[in-house]
């Protein structure tokens, strides 16, 4: 292979007119000249877009408990953390591998006496995790929302309270990024054990069966009964509750949510117990990102209904025509159960039998926190996190902080340090009773800021940095961000050979579908899906799952074949194909394209984008 | 024992008075697979056909005296006993049957197709391939005859004699089974595989096919399409659709032709999806009835039935089985296998 490598950190320049914008990053994430001898690839998996100054705060407290859990807590032999850096909005990683034998030696020791015994008291401490996290997120719903009365209540004196509603600014941010933090540490408590021991099924099978499907390999996995699945259930269980309440005929395609709430609390009781049933499926069970929770603009179906009343249609109409829309949970466990020994039964040896026995066990035994951890931290407790700094942002909004056409959304072009310096500068002048510097101060460097992320956007950026490292053995990296050496190998050749209009991605569902592509970027767009369109979206993710009843196919940029949208799209039986990467660049809404999940691949067949889907092979 | 024996009465445990095509053949017609109907002219048949040539000159007895070095006395003598064969009359009850069961099997003057039936695992080997004739899309009664003994005679063959001679073969128990079995007028045809040839791979199975007669896919005259499914699962995980040039097809007065594919056809698949499933079910219930990877040759009739024509049990990666390491021991504490991913020794 002709040498030939990635550019150099110091190669990556600073788009013109942004330096400013790049300046305002912490200190810690810039290059500098002595990261020119890492290796460095572009997370684009879980940060594809520009990131808003203030958002970094998920870069960085996921690295801060990652790294603290694979270098200090569970004692990875051969991995510490992750480092980053952010250039044109662009989060750029690299690993921290130990090679000296020695030191991989004593890790081993430290790792088999920590990480054992978390697989062996797995299922007791994942309950004692899922108490913590509701208690996280207790605390997060229970802190108030920041705001200054014109006079402190008489409260505050009458009982010697002793400290002023500004000071409660303070402390409530200082929580919440606390918990955010905390959060991600409980998030990484377990996660790289799961991984691993999924890994070790998935490395069996795939030297007992070299041909074997990623996909196959997953589906002997996948658990039943997990948190993401719920969402979707609970959208189900609305529209069967309409259907018996009689007050299905309120929702329609298109359908305007807050008239449809306004009518049915006026059309009497059963559209009130309607609206009660709401409530209860949106506690907690709304509290789903439509992404994957690492954006503020990925707001949840609890702030943002479209999602699962555009799915409630479908799903009436197929109640009142008698199609049972209930998730089989018994026949999936059956067919899983089913996979797993046919597989076993085409075995070699009793050893082989033996192995793949112990290696099942464990990985049923941990996947269940693989798959659940997503709804109470990047879901739940994420949502509750952007929503308490978009409080502030309506604060700081109201005392004129971001101008005059300011809106709380504005907030997120400061960094986690700014925003607590504006919320000191907004007690101070609460305090002293003088005008805060910020309203001269915020306005332009948010404009600036907009304009630069509105510029990174329209750059690409090299998939990864610096010279090839013969192997990726860093755990962490293979696993979390499924990086191997062919991988880069297929980066450096530009991908382009081949058919120009083909992609490829991981094969998340097999089968092949031809239809007219729906490039959808957000949520609110969602409402332009028709019956057999091909979704083509940017995150893919199970909240999205209420539409699959109406899709032919799914295509995404981002995801593995492990990632929540594959597993789901199994379910469906819905052709997929995530991790393309450019699917929402490169194919134009309304295009015909065919979907092999099969095989992972997405064609782009013309420009026309007429005609029905139609099914070229059943799934 | 009778000269003709029909495939529904025949098991692989026949095979050596069937041979091991006509063993496989009536195996599978047992098994309920959608065979081509047929039968076997058995070794019987031809031990009475034999033994009537010797009562006219010595046969056996002079294969046996051959010197398998002496390649030119081995040439005259093939010369000789291949043209008896051919020439001398066939006990009347042996062609009687033989004709009989050909009206049977034959009753409009249906194709056949007429193969040699080799009675001993040796004769499948590879340096005995001299013995596996095939003759395709065989016209009426006569030509049948013909080429049932045609067959026969491949047994003295210059090949087939010495690899006797050199590999000590009594010359006493050698005999020949013929398969004559109706032949299906393939739209497409090909090979199957119920574990993968390229690594051994049992969860998979891997089809090839084209346009026409096997025949162009077996003889490697056409690069086939190819397909690899999940066994278990039934996904397609590959599908190289290959640009076929020719297929071949019955020629209007016997036997088999090549024409050229037009246009229309050459890159196009030979084979839907829900006919690739149908043939990785035929292909699994092989398997699950011999218990263990099979190698099958299959075709589509013009109406798209699967029809079986060939099973024989893989043996290349049988072979690599027996010496085969587990791909892990089983640890104690199950716990260590993890350390093939944290500690790097499983990484590829």
């Amino acid at each position: 292979m002709a040498e030939k490598s990635f550019p150099l950190p110091s190669d990556l320049k600073v788009v013109p007119g942004t330096e400013a914008a790049q300046a305002a990053y912490p200190y810690y994430t810039q290059f500098v000249p002595e990261d020119d001898g890492k290796f460095w690839f572009y997370n684009s998996m879980h940060f594809p877009e520009p990131m808003h100054h203030f958002d970094m705060i998920t870069a960085e407290a996921a690295y801060v408990a990652l790294g603290a859990f694979n270098t200090r807590v569970h004692v990875l032999p051969t991995a510490k953390g992750i480092e980053h850096r952010v250039i044109n909005g662009r989060v750029y990683i690299g690993g921290v591998a130990v090679t000296d034998p020695a030191e991989i030696e004593e890790r081993i020791g430290e790792f088999q006496q920590r990480a054992f015994y978390y697989y062996e008291h797995w299922e007791r401490l994942y309950d004692q995790w899922k108490v913590k996290m509701k208690a996280l997120i207790a605390d997060a719903q229970a802190l108030p929302k920041p705001s200054l009365p014109d006079y402190e209540p008489l409260e505050t004196t009458h009982t010697g309270k002793g400290v002023a509603a500004n000071h409660a600014l303070l402390d409530i941010y200082q929580k919440q990024i606390e918990g955010y933090h905390r959060m991600w540490h409980h998030h990484f408590e377990f996660l790289l054990l799961g991984y691993g021991a999924y890994m070790t099924f998935f490395d069996f099978c795939k030297k007992a069966f070299p041909e074997i499907s990623d996909q196959a390999i997953s589906r002997m996995v996948a658990g039943m009964e997990a948190e993401i699945f719920r969402p979707d259930e609970e959208v189900k269980r609305l529209a069967r509750r309409a259907v018996e309440l009689a007050v299905d005929r309120h929702f329609t395609d298109n359908m305007n949510i807050d008239q449809v709430l306004a009518d049915l609390d006026a059309v009497g009781n059963a559209g009130k117990e309607w609206l009660g049933e709401l409530e209860t499926s949106r506690n907690p069970w709304f509290n789903v990102s439509s992404g994957d929770g690492f954006y503020h603009y990925h707001r949840s179906w609890q702030d943002d209904l479209s999602l699962p009343f555009a799915a409630l249609p479908g799903y009436i109409e197929k109640i009142k025509a008698g199609t049972n829309i209930e998730r089989p949970t018994a026949q999936l466990i059956e067919e899983r159960n089913q996979l797993v020994s046919d597989y076993r039964e085409l075995l070699g040896t009793d050893e082989d039998r033996a192995t793949y026995d112990q290696l099942i066990g464990l990985a049923h035994r941990v996947f269940p926190y693989v798959e659940g951890h997503k709804f109470y931290c990047e879901h739940w407790y994420t949502n509750l996190f952007f929503n308490k700094i978009r409080e502030f942002g309506a604060l700081l909004a109201s005392h004129g902080f971001f101008g005059d056409g300011g809106v709380e959304e504005d907030v997120f072009h400061l960094t986690q340090f700014e925003l607590e310096s504006a919320i000191i500068d907004l007690m101070l002048a609460w305090g002293i009773g003088s005008e805060a510097r910020g309203p001269k101060h915020w306005p332009a460097l948010v404009a600036q800021r907009k304009a630069a992320i509105a510029e990174w956007a329209k750059h690409p950026t090299s998939p990864a940095l610096g010279a090839v490292p013969d192997v990726i053995d860093d755990p962490a990296i293979v696993m979390l961000w499924g990086i191997t050496r062919d991988n880069l190998d297929t980066w450096l050749s530009g991908g382009s050979e081949g058919n120009p209009n083909e992609l490829k991605g991981f094969a998340a569902c097999s089968g092949v579908v031809e239809g007219p592509a729906r490039v959808v970027k957000s949520v609110a767009e969602i409402g332009r899906i028709q019956q057999g369109d091909i979704l083509v979206c940017q995150v893919t993710n199970p909240t999205w799952s209420p539409i699959f009843q109406k899709i032919g196919a799914a295509v995404s940029d981002i995801g593995g074949s492990m990632s929540h949208m594959a597993i789901v799209a199994r379910e469906y039986g819905l052709p997929a194909v995530v991790g393309t990467g450019t699917a929402t660049q490169k194919i134009k809404d309304g295009q015909r394209i065919r979907v092999d999940g099969g095989r992972g691949i997405v064609t782009i067949l013309d420009d026309v984008g007429m005609g029905q889907a139609r099914v070229l092979e059943e799934v | 024992m009778n000269a003709v024996a029909w495939f529904k009465d025949v098991g692989i445990a026949d095979r050596p008075t069937v041979g091991g095509k006509g063993g496989s053949l009536g195996e599978l017609t047992q098994a309920g697979i959608a065979v081509p109907p047929g039968f076997v002219v058995t070794t019987a048949g031809f031990e009475r056909f034999l033994a009537a040539l010797e009562a006219s000159a010595p046969v056996r007895a002079r294969v046996a005296a051959l010197d398998p070095n002496d390649l030119g006395a081995a040439t005259s003598l093939s010369e000789d006993l291949r043209r008896r064969v051919i020439e001398e009359p066939m006990p009347a009850e042996v062609e009687q049957a033989i004709r009989a069961a050909h009206a049977a099997l034959s009753p409009g003057g249906e194709p056949v197709a007429v193969r040699s039936s080799a009675t001993t695992e040796d004769a499948e080997d590879a340096s005995f391939a001299g013995l596996q004739d095939t003759f395709l899309w065989v016209l009426g009664a006569d030509e049948m005859v013909a080429r049932v003994r045609e067959c026969w005679g491949s047994l003295y063959s210059v090949e087939s004699m010495t690899y006797r001679l050199k590999h000590a073969i009594p010359e006493d128990g050698v005999a020949m089974a013929v398969v004559v079995q109706r032949m299906v007028d393939a739209r497409c045809a090909g090979v199957m595989f119920t574990r993968s040839p390229l690594t051994g791979d049992k969860s998979v199975i891997a089809i090839e096919g084209a346009w026409g007669l096997g025949s162009a896919v077996v003889s490697g005259e056409v690069t086939p399409d190819r397909w690899v499914l999940g066994k278990i699962t039934g996904e397609i995980s590959v599908r190289d659709i290959s640009d076929k040039h020719a297929r071949q097809v019955p020629a209007p007065e016997g036997g088999i032709v090549e024409v050229a594919n037009e246009d229309a056809i050459r890159s196009q698949p030979c084979l839907t999806d829900p006919q690739l499933l149908a043939l990785r079910e035929v292909g699994r219930r092989i398997e699950r009835h011999y218990g263990k990877a099979q190698d099958i040759e299959w075709a589509l009739d013009q109406d798209g039935n699967v029809l079986l024509l060939q099973a024989r049990p893989e043996t290349v990666w049988a072979m690599k089985d027996a010496e085969a390491k587990p791909i892990a021991a089983p640890q104690g504490n199950p716990l260590n296998h993890v350390m093939g991913i944290f500690a790097g020794g499983a990484r590829k």
